[in-house]
């Protein structure tokens, strides 16, 4: 496997000018001629697809939706990062870049991270044009606010949602080229498989969800805008329809899967209240700002919260991390309450909680202005565990939020697929382990509206792309894959639920592959993954026919596909010596515990290339060289 | 307004069109309703009122014809937009539940042909005199009052199409500026205490007339 | 919590569909409505039947993809709550419930709870948008825009999309959803260049389907599970009124007015 990250020359503030100067153009006349795949409508997906219509291209988007203004990017809450420095505090486009690069523990791609934080502003200015009704102040002027513990106020935002506004600006960029016909849309199209036709990606085969039929989509380039994988642990915060399918299956035919094993667990998360759950709902991390972390100091304590004396609780936050308390970055703080909890001291029905308490905040500054603050946080508190966080603690717990892993790609957003693109969370580029708060938004935006116009140009001018029709071959053979394995899922007719399957695998993923890792967890967790995914093609039971409004269907597919992946996700892991960002081997910790990089031995991208069914996957590497910062150690002491 | 084809073509225009006309008719509703009030001053007083709106034809044919105009076209939408909402729900709710809304919004599609079976009757009654020629003498409107109101049934029928009237008033005046896009949020709480104002004093006004003939008040 | 649900079932768009009653025993009040239906939907697959079809995605209020009729109201009728976000502690021991799909003409069922809402995306295509491209607009501070008019259109901006206005309106109108857009885009400068062709070809393209007209019930407001405001709808007549007065320009945007210089 051959990984070319074809980063322009120049110092790093100068190539991304460097690479558009330079890039190839396709005259109008010849963008007509070129007909582009975009699955998914999110931010990503969206953004390029209105974006590549307006310049010329013929683009058919898809999304697995009835619509596409219901990707999952429209339930972030928190904001969007850009480097305006409104406040004039000091911000700049270097620090914003060395904030990221640094978030992500040093492995991250330093050209790659730089473009987006160079892009950022841009994002802000077409979203205001747009009509994305960002919060102001009294002058008119955008209103901003600070994020994860970053030292300036870069983050944008519109009320609490920030990413359904982002969303609907872009659904309503995409529904103007789909009203102009220059947008062939989609909806309810579940994408099976890509199809590689002279080794280049040209196609796509979607079932129709409501008639179950196979349908091949011929194009000269695919761009997967598909989004993260967290819902290999069945319980989080993703949609339930967000799945890895699209990236899984071209992973299959090709194309590198970078960094699996990174995933964000978001520290503040409503608790599950039973086997029944369904998925986790997160509450933004602003809460910790004011809410005091906390479990109680006897083993398995039912008293009610409120009953427990001072003395009888463990602030263990503040115990710990004197300097940055209750305000740890997401990874610190979801380690610590598994930590707790695993000893026995988590509260709630299944002990799986700890305490994110107001009460001190409410004494210090009022009811009245915790209201103002968090009042549409602690309302959604109350509508799903009907309790009034006004007057008893809330409990929290870490779910899977984020997975900074996906599909490895080069600085065009090409994966090793020639023709096949990747934007936004699908793919691996810019947050390295760990992702700061809000930045998943900025860089679906940037890939979409910015950077894949321009790449995906300088693809289609550079290439001599033959004719392909979907009466080729590929595209017959990628049908009858799709068609054999659809009707193996409904023949299996064995006893036990895709549900249960999932739910099985979850267990095993959050246990052994959740957010801190030992070899001999993983191993096992191989091998129980495995099993499992075995014990699925022989005892899943998928009710009804292909040819009709199948949910269950679509479900079994998409656990199949997590099924493998879950395993990849663990073999990374293993293979990963080392504790960074959002990975975090017990082995490899500093004396306090805290995540310990090896960067003698790590300091690169892992890329895995798909060796076939039974076989072990092959592991690259893409160094990563900093020629602009110096890798450091982080500390919240 | 440019009335064209495109405005009416939707239901928002036809609505609009309906707001105008409504508020056409209200103002009508006003003037009428004041000027037999009168009844109360005296018989000479609303003879000559009478007298007085005769005077000039032209005047009178042309505000006849305005108001048939409204009432023509406040009906012929009414019913266009009435068949539009019955095609868009064809199959219908088991459970059904009153979401919001109240008695005179729902019954406004029944408040509208009472009131317009009513003007019929009324024109018949007092403006030709066909329907009952022993109570009826041109020109003598006070003592056609007394003769007919002194009858029961004659005096239900007013009293029950002006509690018609009211409710469709309340409804309709709300929802004219609704309609209209006369809101501003400074307002907006008394637009509907208002339109229940109104609608309660037209009704009432307009039906004291008969009480007070039926009651012996007025002779 | 015992319930006993009487579900619409229609096997696809064509077929004729029926109510069929399941009874559930161990319903947990800390439940979602809808982790109650996957409850219900596991047993049906373990008895070899075919599960309940509803639609959901996001699970947290935000998608707008949900969107049961609850014993005759949408949503359940909790205020601002989506089916997702409704709890079984709301419901009684014993209790039944009715589950119908979204009843519209525009909304024609696809499989039992499942409705094709595609109505919306053709009314926005046609012009819920502002027209400008990608590239290079000018910094996002040159226009200012008064804190209160971005908050008013912020609130128009948080429709979901879910349909229950519609679903709610006893004249199956589709009024709060689109004027939520028109108001929104309307209140901003940006969005104020382009708004009487914006509210004439929306309104066209609502006209084309089946949607009722609306005669102020204000049942849509009442079940938004974002609690629009029917100002919006008046907003949205307003500008359509003013989108025809005279000297507009055939499609919206003003005609410019020439004024003759007095000679000197």
């Amino acid at each position: 496997m051959k990984l070319d990250a074809r980063i322009p020359s120049g110092p790093l503030q100068q190539k991304w000018t460097n690479f558009r100067d330079h890039v190839k153009l396709l005259s109008p006349a010849n963008k007509r001629k070129h007909s582009i795949i975009v699955v998914g409508t999110g931010l990503a997906g969206a953004s390029a697809a209105a974006t590549l219509a307006e310049l010329g291209y013929k683009v058919k988007a898809f999304c697995y939706q009835d619509s596409a203004r219901r990707a999952h990017s429209i339930a972030a809450q928190g904001g969007i990062n850009a480097t305006k420095n409104y406040p004039y505090d000091g911000d700049t486009v270097w620090r914003l870049f060395y904030d990221t690069i640094k978030g992500g523990d040093f492995r991250g791609r330093e050209a790659n991270t730089y473009r987006l934080a160079e892009l950022s502003s841009n994002i802000i200015d077409q979203c205001v044009a747009q009509g994305v009704p960002f919060a102001r102040d009294y002058a008119g002027y955008l209103a901003n606010r600070t994020f994860g513990g970053a030292l300036v106020s870069r983050t944008f935002y519109a009320r609490g949602a920030t990413g359904q506004q982002l969303l609907l600006g872009a659904y309503s960029a995409l529904s103007r080229q789909v009203g102009l016909g220059n947008v062939e849309m989609h909806p309810r199209a579940d994408v099976q498989d890509i199809v590689i036709v002279d080794g280049k990606a040209r196609g796509i085969v979607v079932r129709d969800m409501l008639t179950g039929e196979l349908e091949a989509y011929a194009a000269d380039a695919v761009i997967l805008a598909t989004g993260g994988y967290a819902n290999v642990f069945y319980l989080s915060t993703n949609a339930k329809g967000c799945n890895t399918t699209a990236i899984w299956r071209a992973h299959r035919r090709g194309a590198g899967f970078a960094n699996p094993c990174y995933m964000q667990i978001h520290p503040t998360c409503i608790p599950q209240s039973g086997d029944y759950q369904s998925k986790l709902t997160l509450m933004s991390e602003s809460l910790r700002n004011d809410g005091r972390v906390w479990v109680p100091r006897k083993k398995g304590d039912t008293r009610p919260p409120n009953e427990i004396p001072e003395e009888e609780r463990n602030y263990y936050l503040e115990e710990k991390y004197p300097s940055y308390g209750n305000m740890v970055p997401r990874d610190v703080a979801s380690r610590n309450a598994k930590y707790w909890c695993d000893l026995g001291y988590g509260v709630g029905p299944n002990g799986r909680g700890v305490y994110l308490d107001f009460k001190d905040a409410i004494e210090r500054l009022g009811v009245e202005v915790i209201r103002q603050r968090y009042g549409n946080l602690f309302d959604m508190y109350e509508r799903i565990t009907g309790e009034n966080a006004y007057e008893v603690p809330m409990r929290i717990y870490p779910a899977p939020h984020y997975t900074m892993g996906g599909l490895w790609v080069d600085y065009h957003l090409m994966s090793t697929i020639p023709g096949l693109f990747v934007l936004g969370e699908a793919n691996f580029s810019d947050h390295g382990a760990n992702r700061l708060g809000a930045s998943a938004l900025m860089q679906g935006l940037a890939d979409g509206y910015f950077i894949i116009p321009i790449t995906i140009g300088d693809y289609l001018a550079s290439e001599r792309l033959q004719k392909v029709s979907t009466d080729a071959t590929e595209f017959k053979n990628v049908l009858a894959d799709v068609d054999e394995r659809l009707r193996k899922l409904l023949a299996v007719d064995g006893t036990k639920t895709v549900d249960h399957f999932h739910r099985e695998l979850g267990k095993v993923m959050w246990d052994k592959v959740g957010m801190s890792r030992n070899a001999q967890g993983l191993t096992e967790a191989i091998q129980r993954i495995q099993a499992l995914r075995e014990e699925f093609w022989n005892d899943v039971r998928v009710p009804g026919r292909n040819e009709e409004l199948n949910q269950e269907l679509e479900k079994a597919a998409r656990v199949a596909d997590f099924l493998e992946l879950g395993e990849l996700i663990a073999r990374d892991a293993l293979a990963r010596e080392e504790s960074a960002g959002g990975h975090f081997r017990e082995e490899y910790q500093t004396e306090e515990g805290e995540a310990l990089r090896d960067d003698e031995h790590f300091q690169h991208v892992a890329v895995w290339e798909y060796a076939g069914d039974g076989k072990e996957p092959i592991r690259h590497v893409e160094p990563l060289v900093f020629e602009a910062v110096t890798p450091t150690q982080r500390s919240y002491k | 307004m440019n009335e064209s084809p495109g405005f009416y073509s939707s239901s928002v225009g036809k609505k609009i069109l309906m707001a105008v006309t409504g508020m056409i008719l209200f103002f009508f509703v006003l003037f009428h309703m004041a000027g037999n009030l009168q009844i109360f001053i005296g018989q000479e007083e609303l003879d000559r009122y009478a007298k007085f709106l005769h005077s000039v034809p032209e005047i009178l044919w042309l505000v006849r014809i305005a108001v048939t105009f409204s009432f023509l076209v406040h009906i012929v939408a009414a019913v266009q937009v009435w068949l539009q909402s019955r095609r868009a729900r064809p199959i219908r709710y088991k459970v059904r539940v009153n979401l919001a809304t109240d008695m005179a919004a729902r019954t406004m599609i029944w408040t509208g042909p009472i009131i317009l079976l009513f003007v019929l009757y009324h024109l018949l009654h007092l403006t030709y005199g066909a329907l009952y020629p022993d109570l009826f003498v041109e020109g003598h409107v006070y003592q056609n009052l007394i003769n007919s109101f002194r009858l029961w049934p004659i005096a239900v029928v007013y009293i029950v199409a002006n509690i018609g009237l009211g409710f469709h008033l309340y409804h309709g005046l709300w929802s004219l500026t609704q309609t209209l896009g006369w809101t501003h949020p400074r307002f907006d709480r008394c637009r509907r205490v208002a339109s229940a104002v109104i609608g309660i004093g037209v009704a009432a006004a307009n039906i004291s007339i008969p009480v007070s003939i039926l009651a012996g008040l007025v002779r | 919590m015992r319930l006993t649900l009487h579900i619409w079932r229609q096997s696809g768009p064509d077929a004729k569909g029926r109510f069929e009653t399941y009874k559930l025993d161990d319903v947990n009040e800390h439940m979602s409505f809808l982790e109650m239906l996957d409850v219900l939907n596991q047993q049906l697959i373990e008895n070899g039947e075919d599960p309940v079809a509803f639609e959901h995605d996001c699970r947290e209020g935000v998608c707008g993809m949900c969107g049961i009729v609850i014993n005759g109201l949408p949503h359940g009728g909790r205020k601002g709550t989506t089916t997702c976000q409704l709890h079984m502690r709301h419901f009684k021991d014993g209790e039944e419930l009715t589950l119908e799909p979204w009843r519209s003409a525009a909304f024609p069922v696809l499989k039992d709870l499942v409705v094709d809402r595609s109505a919306f995306d053709r009314i926005i295509q046609a012009g819920g948008f502002i027209s400008i491209h990608t590239g290079a607009p000018p910094d996002a501070a040159t226009i200012l825009v008064p804190k209160e008019d971005a908050e008013l259109a912020m609130d128009y901006a948080e429709c979901i999309g879910c349909g229950a206005c519609v679903a709610a309106c006893p004249n199956g109108a589709a009024m709060l959803f689109m004027s939520a857009k028109i108001a929104h885009l309307g209140m901003l400068p940006q969005g104020k260049v382009e708004a009487d062709r914006r509210v004439k070809a929306m309104v066209e393209a609502m006209e084309k389907e089946p949607f009722g007209a609306c005669t102020n019930f204000t049942s849509c407001e009442a079940v938004c599970p974002k609690e629009i405001s029917i100002s919006a709808i008046a907003r949205m007549n307003r500008d359509y009124r003013r989108a025809f007065l005279p000297g507009k320009a055939e499609g919206g945007g003003k005609l410019e007015k020439v004024k003759l210089l007095p000679a000197t």
